[in-house]
């Protein structure tokens, strides 16, 4: 089977997942529903033949149903209200999707076919990349050394994330500074 | 219930043995990652995992007895400041901001590509200790916030 589609078979997975992560009254499950849709992009990371890209994907998912897991296991949020939807709310999503579809049906026509990209770029890249940086994976050569003003940009946004995550939730622990405020006041 | 901390005998005789499996294969992946799929990326999160692990199985009170919390994020900070470092020395040596100033080596062996290994390892550690602290600060704040436990 060529790979489109097996690509087309992930991709009508994922959606179905999706459907029943939001259909479903138990929110442990949906979690773990949702983790579909990760673990699917893994797999067609590696039909695409991009490693790299499917271990990266396939631990985050893992870290990320980890964390969600610990945060549903044993807690009262499994009781959700029945979602009621409005049938006028659904006709005027589903219209206008198919206005978007139609749309840019000249848009996808314009597109290259599959696996023959606009850019020669990577071209270069893969030409070049083991002699110019020494480097056997071309992925590693490309983001740390082509790239490698990308990648310090990417480390930036990871340390202010956790720096805003540490601020937030920083619980005051020193009760001697509260104690302060408290005398100040 | 002192005992209880954790969860059962089964999942921590487990983790005592894997953990150090997980965490050779974390390194592993770091240090072929200009060699081989992977990188510091899938490395660090490795090592997020192996610590989570032991978080998970043994319970926070013997994380905090086990590793100093406040050097892991220190690790972190010190790890953004080290890749900016290696940037700066690529400017005063190979001319240019981030430029692979160390010698290419031949290609496939352990020790080539330049500066790829070692912005590898700075970037590893960066996300390990970042993903780790970041774990280990909600779950303290969720203990903090049942308040029944201090």
């Amino acid at each position: 089977m060529p790979v489109e589609t097996w690509l087309i078979f992930i991709l009508g997975f994922m959606i179905l997942g999706s459907i029943i992560a939001l259909e479903l009254k138990d929110l442990l499950s949906a979690v773990i529903s949702i983790g579909i849709v990760g673990l699917g992009v893994s797999l067609a990371f590696l039909f695409l033949q991009a490693l790299d890209l499917a271990i990266v994907q396939f631990l985050f998912e893992i870290f990320a149903l980890i964390i969600l897991v610990r945060a549903f296991i044993g807690k009262e949020y499994h009781i959700q209200e029945p979602s009621r939807s409005h049938i006028v709310q659904s006709v005027v999503t589903i219209v206008v999707l198919l206005l978007i579809l139609v749309m840019s049906i000249n848009m996808f026509k314009a597109l290259p076919s599959f696996g023959h990209p606009i850019f020669s770029t990577a071209k270069h890249y893969v030409e070049n990349g083991g002699r110019e940086t020494g480097a056997a994976n071309i992925v590693t050569a490309i983001i740390l050394d082509y790239r490698a003003y990308d990648t310090l940009g990417e480390v930036t946004v990871l340390f202010t994330a956790i720096l805003g995550a540490l601020t937030i939730l920083r619980t005051k622990k020193s009760n001697g500074l509260a104690g302060g405020d408290n005398e100040a006041n | 219930m002192k005992q209880t901390e954790g969860m059962t005998l089964i999942v921590k005789t487990v983790t005592r043995i894997s953990v150090w499996l997980i965490l050779l294969y974390g390194i592993y992946i770091i240090l072929h990652g200009h060699l081989s799929p992977g990188g510091g990326f899938a490395g660090g999160v490795i090592i997020a995992l192996a610590f989570l692990n032991v978080m998970l199985a043994y319970g926070r009170n013997f994380i905090k007895r086990w590793v100093n919390i406040g050097f892991l994020h220190d690790l972190e900070s010190s790890s953004a400041a080290l890749f900016l470092a290696v940037g700066i020395l690529g400017m005063a040596i190979g001319g240019g901001f981030l430029a692979n100033f160390i010698s290419h080596g031949k290609l496939f062996n352990l020790l080539s590509a330049g500066t790829i290994p070692v912005l590898n390892i700075i970037i590893s550690v960066k996300v390990s200790m970042g993903l780790f602290v970041v774990v280990w600060t909600l779950s303290v704040f969720h203990l903090d916030k049942g308040g029944k436990e201090e």
